[in-house]
């Protein structure tokens, strides 16, 4: 764990750069984030993915997979990666400051 | 009044649930299990299938036979829907089975449409899926034909049933070249969608290491979105590319049909989210489910619904009785994977510990993360082991529901997280 500084706030973050408590996040951090995260500005689009990632962490306490978040939020998975190259999944996780998805054992 | 229980799915799940209920309810309950056909598949020898190491026609037996007497078997017509409002299951003859209790036990579906080309692959005979019988066999003329190249074996995406299974095809395909003296002339490349070879850093780092001292190639963090046949390559959503000349394909798994036929019932892929204590279904109180059919972060393999078994059927005992929930699943796995050679390793883990080496299930017991020929003998064994105490669903000392901590080497950092949460 460790600080990291959004949009003038300090916020604990994981060893991935997660954050650790998803109520330290504002919208004005997102920026700042996706900039940090090789996204450069955030479109409409991607503020769809980040709100639906936010409001399925609240549902089921973890983030879901990329095929999950095609499959609920009608976005292709290759949409997906164009929106988010490194993996939407992890990434749009980071940018919405939820958790790390557990994923799959 | 006698309580009418109906379960989904004649398969090792299924079955062991409907044989504990009927046994400890002492046929109180009016027990009904549905399938499609009566054909039940001990999928854990479909992986030797390839390799000629068993042959398909010793690997199924009768759905039927494998339950107690006195258990409805209703094997005629498919499901189409739960209403789940109504407890009622709607079948394709039009015909419907309604209950007071409902297990979901009808298992994963393997998705080859899910990923652009793979059926196209599959049908040129270039893409294989050891998964099911038919692809099985497909696989093993396709190997005994094979005499060099390049040997692709991929997993699109996780959730799979029995996750170490694609590791040892890998392992099972250096010793059988090996044995054919042209290991040499193989590429043997595990393409995965995790960052390691397993999901658990302690394992991940063990069967690494193994892939590597094999000289089985690891590519990480593959998320496969097209299998090109004609091309000869798996590419990756973020561009990447692997080439094949033979692909060994694990499809995305689901839940089946009527899930997402039944509305409230389902999440998006089709499995049917549950508390993952009590089993409980998130859609309504009376729906329980059990093995690979369920949204929980267990593995999805034949042991968890063995230890769920026991918790699963104390719960629906509670239910139908009014009683609180009493019984209590901790994600317990255990996993023998074979590494070649008449030798394999076991895994036992659950939802808060990570498979860690030591002895199973105590002390002096077969060695935990570790090659040795006791552990082959074991999943030799198991075969047996499956039709004649697991599907009856028996108690068996040694493997009960909750995770054995005895013999375990716990690392300090889990050692201390064990001892402050109890």
């Amino acid at each position: 764990m460790s600080t990291k500084v959004y949009a003038g706030t300090a916020v604990t973050v994981d060893d991935d750069g997660f954050f650790a408590d998803p109520q330290q996040w504002h919208e004005e951090m997102a920026p700042q984030i996706a900039r940090e995260s090789g996204v450069d500005s955030l479109t409409p689009q991607h503020w769809q993915v980040v709100t639906f990632m936010r409001h399925e962490y609240a549902e089921k306490g973890t983030g879901p997979s990329v095929r999950a978040l095609s499959k609920t939020s009608g976005v292709s998975i290759k949409e997906l990666y164009q929106l988010f190259p490194k993996g939407p999944a992890k990434l749009a996780a980071k940018i919405a400051g939820i958790p790390k998805p557990r994923g799959c054992i | 009044m006698i309580q009418r229980a109906v379960i989904l799915g004649g398969g090792t799940a299924g079955t062991l649930t409907a044989n504990r209920l009927q046994r400890e309810t002492g046929g109180q309950a009016a027990i009904t299990v549905v399938d499609r056909d009566d054909d039940h598949w001990y999928q854990p020898g479909l992986l030797f299938v390839p390799f000629g190491r068993a042959r398909p026609g010793k690997l199924v037996r009768s759905r039927a036979r494998q339950l107690r007497p006195g258990i409805g078997y209703h094997h005629h017509s498919p499901v189409d829907h739960v209403d789940v409002g109504q407890r009622r299951v709607h079948l394709d003859d039009g015909s419907s089975l309604p209950y007071e209790v409902l297990v979901i036990a009808t298992g994963a579906a393997l998705l080859s449409g899910e990923t652009d080309g793979l059926a196209e692959a599959m049908a040129q005979g270039k893409a294989f899926s050891f998964y099911e019988p038919a692809g099985a066999v497909a696989l093993r003329d396709a190997l005994a034909a094979f005499d060099g190249g390049r040997i692709a074996i991929n997993i699109v995406d996780m959730p799979i049933k029995c996750p170490v299974a694609p590791i040892e095809f890998a392992f099972l395909a250096d010793w059988y070249f090996r044995r054919r003296g042209i290991r040499d002339r193989v590429e043997l490349t595990l393409v995965t969608p995790l960052d390691g070879a397993f999901t658990r850093p302690i394992a991940s780092r063990h069967l690494g290491g193994l892939l590597e001292a094999k000289r089985i190639g690891l590519v990480t963090e593959f998320n496969t979105g097209e299998v090109d046949g004609d091309g000869r390559r798996l590419v990756s959503f973020d561009g990447r590319e692997v080439g094949f000349d033979l692909a060994v394909v694990v499809p995305v798994h689901g839940g089946q049909p009527y899930v997402s036929r039944s509305p409230g019932l389902g999440d998006a892929l089709g499995f049917v989210p549950a508390d993952e204590r009590t089993l409980q279904s998130k859609a309504s109180p009376d729906i329980f489910v059990i093995g690979d059919a369920a949204d929980l972060r267990a593995s999805k393999a034949g042991s968890v619904a063995h230890f769920e078994g026991e918790v699963l059927v104390r719960n629906i005992r509670s239910f139908l009785a009014g009683k609180p929930l009493a019984g209590s699943y901790d994600g317990h796995a255990n996993c023998f994977i074979e590494s070649g050679f008449g030798k394999a390793l076991l895994i036992d883990f659950n939802y808060d510990i990570e498979p860690l080496a030591g002895r199973f299930p105590g002390r002096v017991g077969l060695p935990l993360l570790q090659e040795s020929r006791l552990n082959h003998l074991g999943k030799l064994a198991f075969q047996q082991f499956y039709w004649h105490v697991l599907l009856p669903g028996r108690d068996v000392p040694g493997l009960a529901a909750a995770m054995p901590r005895a013999g375990k080497e716990f690392p300090a950092a889990a050692d201390a997280r064990t001892l402050f949460s109890g």
